[in-house]
């Protein structure tokens, strides 16, 4: 099982994401923005950051990155897609998943320990969890404020796209509490919060986060 | 019209604006001696902004000699640099080597607190990174005018964000550092910065140009007018004409930063490392491409040759001048074989990173910069670089020393009843110095790169360096100034007694020292009194606790008007531990069952306390005693717990005292605990004071007969002082009352938010 983090210039959390995939037993794959070459993999994270600096609109420069197509191209074809905080971004800028993120509410960055719901526990990164469990990971970021328009939202919610969702308090005061959400297929995931840094307890606040990375190994063998 | 060397020659008499570049009549005057002819405005440029204080330390060398009179061959031995080199380095065993140094970014900071403070970062960065090292994490000890003055506001929020948002985009946790608020810092805020990075001892670099024939490469970001200060006179006068009389567009002496670009030319240079193509390299800093160029050569075994037509601008128009003083920020120059100039150029194309190849060593002795052909610079870079004017300032002991020992804190009002003291305990808690600094903390990045084990509000940061056997290191930064003013020699040796402990109650062994040195005017001989008792204090001190100053920074002129800040020197830390798994944390709770000790002596210490101040707004009378041979006894014993699994939590005892201790132990464990004072000490001494030398440790009850009697054995005193219970809720302290959890938090969570949220 070979699991992709791609590296943008500006990408933070790489050697992090590489080290989670590798915690969950799967071959970590580093990729190149620069390359449009998956390197044979059956999943890929796009981790978070500031890619190309973010001075635009985070996410919005990273998406024409040559490794993007390639991504677009396979994430149609149903390889599981996650993005994490700027990978979030990204796909939202790449029209992956819908929505867009907006400067937090509070105007500051937001680093602690969040509590999140998970809400649909079928899409291929949360098939290890129970519906309803509640986890806690850590969130940091400028920009994580989810809004879409309404019909979206309510299509999100109607088909249960709503992946994950704060609890105990909005750091960033996103729409319906949202945190996650998924693609009409639930293979693509994209999420505010960084499971990569909920691995042991040593370093992150749990290991509540390695979670989803050993989904995905269930749901490429299962696919 | 440039001006050459050559015109120079021709020209002895011409008026030079070297006062303005605040230089003096006499050191002028040596440029002359050295040069054997006026300088060109190049060069007067380049000793201007290498000879001023903070670029020549030409007030503070002198008594330099503390450091090496009291640093004996034993502390020398974990050292594999030290003093002058961009930042010291230690052996921290299985063959990594640890760089850490702190810097100060004052000025800047208050004229343009976010700029100020968010190139303060990325400058301490790039000073680990031409140690050859891979940044791991960076802290930010920050001093603040008064909380409720109206401008504090505008300086802490830019300051915060300036942090958070440069060190955010660099993919470095930040793990801790300091927030003081105080008057004296109204119109002069601190901003010191702390970089730690890990390389293979055998990777270690140094900035030495040598190698005749070897390439001279300017990589990183464009030089622009940004940061160029004092030296646009020099362009002013060489410009009203030729522009017609409209002038350019004055830059902000302030740098602008570019985090994206140092996240790149980070990366870029870690590749560059790896490849093993870099002989010498040196950051460009204050005073640019003049420090950079001239101190590489300096080190070096040649000269230097340097076209500086050659170096990428954005601006311009810019003369010679101003681009050897640009302060640009995210440059760094190396120097590389001319057989891997063209793998260089390779790794720095791939991370789009522009590079220069600029000039090359030469041989002889002498740093010539050339403009389009012409000589423009023709200097013996030692003269630049290392030997800069040194002046042994006059030192006089403060007048008003005496009287202000005098007026002790004897005589203020204390509380004495249960409900006074109760009220007293939420009061400090609620400060603004102790109140909890979650809300600056929530805007800093802690867990990128996945190695940090411990951050704020810990008393040390502590950062994993090797995945596999775990070894770590842990950083402490402290200094209360208040104790400094009362007396520097101990009031510094406090702050290293802080900083040593709050290292080892994490469970590391501490190691080696850094120190950002802040104090008012060099030229006050009363500013120099006390910077000359501080860096005794604290060199004697480290010699008595047997860890080596590694490197520092000295920040002069930090002053208002004629008022100088309180003398703060910001001491560093920093430690090893072999496995961080076995790190102590802050909090109680972690087991079922825990005995509470408290370390150390108690005694009736309250001048420069934290209680005087918030209280009363007194400061007075002499600072706690301090006894840095019980320091190192209880730092061997929290190690040897830690080690033995003898300890489950514990927390050092500073501003505040024990009532602060508790009160963080317990929010930060989210449990109760109930605690019995001792019934023949006054209570209120017992909570508030601030004797040094003191731990508070949760220990199993299965431990605690062993872990007393090796503190009773190694001549330690301890107290058993309570136990934790999970089952409240409530800090209980016996004759003073109950103290329910959520009520501490409001009252320490709450004042940060309130001032500037």
């Amino acid at each position: 099982m070979r699991i992709g983090a791609v590296t943008f210039p500006g990408t933070l959390d790489d050697s992090d994401t590489l080290r989670a995939i590798k915690a969950s037993g799967a071959d970590a794959v580093a990729l190149w923005h620069g390359d449009a070459d998956l390197k044979q993999v059956d999943a890929v994270v796009l981790p978070g950051g500031f890619s190309y600096g973010d001075y635009l609109r985070a996410g919005a420069i990273a998406r024409f990155a040559p490794v993007m197509g390639e991504i677009v191209d396979a994430a149609r074809k149903g390889m599981p897609v996650l993005g994490i905080c700027n990978g979030f971004q990204v796909l939202c800028e790449a029209g992956l998943l819908p929505g867009a993120l907006l400067r937090n509410a509070g105007l500051h960055f937001v680093c602690r320990d969040q509590w999140l719901k998970v809400e649909n526990n079928t899409s291929a990164w949360t098939t290890r969890y129970d519906t309803g469990a509640e986890i806690i990971v850590p969130i940091k970021n400028m920009d994580g404020r989810y809004t879409a328009d309404k019909s979206t939202v309510d299509e999100l919610e109607g088909e249960g796209r709503v992946v994950f969702r704060y609890t105990g308090g909005n750091p960033n005061g996103s729409l319906g509490d949202i945190a996650g959400v998924s693609d009409a297929t639930g293979r693509i995931v994209g999420l505010m919060p960084h499971p990569e840094h909920a691995i042991d307890a040593l370093t992150g606040p749990s290991d509540d986060g390695l979670g989803m990375f050993l989904s995905v190994l269930d749901s490429v063998v299962a696919a | 019209m440039i001006d050459t060397v050559d015109n120079a020659k021709g020209t002895p008499d011409q008026d030079q604006p070297y006062r303005e570049l605040g230089l003096k009549d006499d050191e002028y005057a040596r440029i002359r001696e050295i040069l054997g002819r006026r300088p060109t405005d190049a060069e007067l440029a380049m000793y201007s902004v290498m000879w001023s204080e903070h670029c020549s330390y030409k007030s503070s060398k002198v008594h330099w000699k503390h450091w090496s009179a009291n640093t004996t061959p034993e502390m020398k031995a974990k050292m594999l640099a030290g003093i002058g080199e961009n930042a010291g380095v230690v052996d921290i065993g299985d063959g990594w080597a640890v760089t850490f140094k702190l810097e100060s970014h004052n000025h800047p900071s208050y004229v343009e607190p976010y700029q100020g403070a968010a190139t303060g970062v990325g400058g301490i960065v790039r000073d680990i990174m031409a140690m050859g090292a891979r940044p791991l994490a960076v802290m930010d000890p920050l001093r603040f005018g008064a909380p409720d003055h109206p401008d504090t506001r505008r300086v802490l929020s830019g300051i915060v964000s300036g942090v958070g948002g440069y060190g955010n985009c660099l993919g470095l946790p930040n793990i801790g550092g300091e927030v003081v608020f105080d008057p004296s810092y109204q119109g002069n805020p601190l901003v010191n910065a702390l970089c730690v990075g890990a390389m293979r001892a055998e990777d270690l670099h140094l900035a030495h140009a040598s190698g005749t024939g070897n390439k001279v490469i300017l990589f990183g970001a464009r030089t622009g007018l940004d940061g160029i200060g004092g030296v646009s006179v020099l362009a002013s006068e060489t410009f009203s004409g030729d522009e017609g009389g409209t002038g350019r567009k004055k830059l902000p002496a302030v740098q602008v930063g570019d985090p994206f670009t140092e996240k790149v030319l980070i990366e870029c240079c870690l590749e560059l490392f790896a490849e093993g193509i870099v002989v010498g390299i040196q950051d460009l800093g204050g005073a640019g491409l003049s420090c950079a160029t001239s101190e590489l050569a300096s080190a070096g075994d040649g000269g230097m040759h340097v076209e500086l037509d050659r170096v990428p601008l954005r601006a311009t128009g810019m003369t010679p001048a101003e681009i050897l003083s640009s302060e640009s920020q995210e440059r760094m120059c190396a120097v590389v074989r001319p057989s891997d100039v063209d793998a260089f150029m390779r790794v720095c194309a791939k991370w789009d990173v522009i590079a220069t190849e600029i000039g090359e060593v030469t041989e002889g002795d002498r740093l010539v910069i050339t403009w389009h052909g012409e000589t423009v610079v023709d200097v013996p870079p030692r003269t630049v670089a290392h030997e800069g004017p040194m002046y042994e300032r006059p030192i006089e002991r403060p007048a008003d020393q005496d009287s202000l020992q005098a007026a002790g804190p004897e005589s203020l009002a204390r509380p004495s009843t249960p409900d006074d003291l109760r009220a007293e305990i939420l009061r400090m808690a609620a400060s603004p110095n102790l109140a909890s600094r979650q809300w600056v903390t929530e805007q800093y990045d802690r867990y990128v790169r996945g190695g940090t084990v411990l951050a704020q509000p810990s008393d040390s940061g502590m950062i994993r360096v090797d995945e596999e056997t775990g070894r770590g290191v842990a950083l402490a930064t402290d200094c209360n100034g208040r104790f400094v003013r009362l007396d520097p020699y101990v009031g510094t040796q406090l702050a290293l007694a802080e900083a040593y402990r709050n290292v080892a109650v994490t469970g590391a062994t501490p190691l080696a020292v850094t120190n950002c040195l802040n104090f008012g005017s060099p030229e006050d001989p009363a500013v120099m009194w006390q910077f000359e008792q501080a860096v005794r204090g604290l060199a004697e001190g480290c010699k008595e606790l047997g860890i080596p100053v590694t490197g520092g920074n000295v920040s002069f002129y930090n002053q208002t008007g004629s008022t100088a800040i309180l003398p703060t020197p910001v001491v560093g830390v920093l430690g090893v531990i072999d496995d961080v798994r076995r790190r102590i944390p802050t909090g109680i709770g972690a087991e079922a069952g825990e005995t509470l000790l408290l370390l150390g002596e108690t005694r009736d210490e309250f001048g420069g306390s934290e209680w005087a101040h918030e209280v009363h707004g007194h400061l007075g009378g002499l600072p706690p005693r301090v006894d840095l041979a019980r320091e190192k006894l209880l730092g061997e014993i929290l190690v040897a717990g830690s080690r033995d699994g003898m300890i489950s939590a514990a927390h050092d005892l500073s501003d505040g005292g024990l009532a602060q201790t508790l009160v963080e132990t317990c929010l930060i464990g989210e449990v109760g605990a109930r605690v019995f004072l001792d019934p023949d000490q006054d209570p209120f001494v017992q909570l508030f004071s601030e004797s040094a030398g003191r731990v508070l440790v949760a220990v199993p009850r299965s431990e605690e007969l062993r872990f007393t009697e090796m503190c009773t054995a190694r001549g330690l005193p301890w107290r058993r002082t309570g136990v934790v219970d999970p089952e409240s809720g409530t800090l209980e302290i016996q004759g003073v009352g109950e103290l329910p959890l959520p009520e501490l938090r409001e009252a320490w969570e709450g004042t940060l938010p309130a001032l500037f949220g």
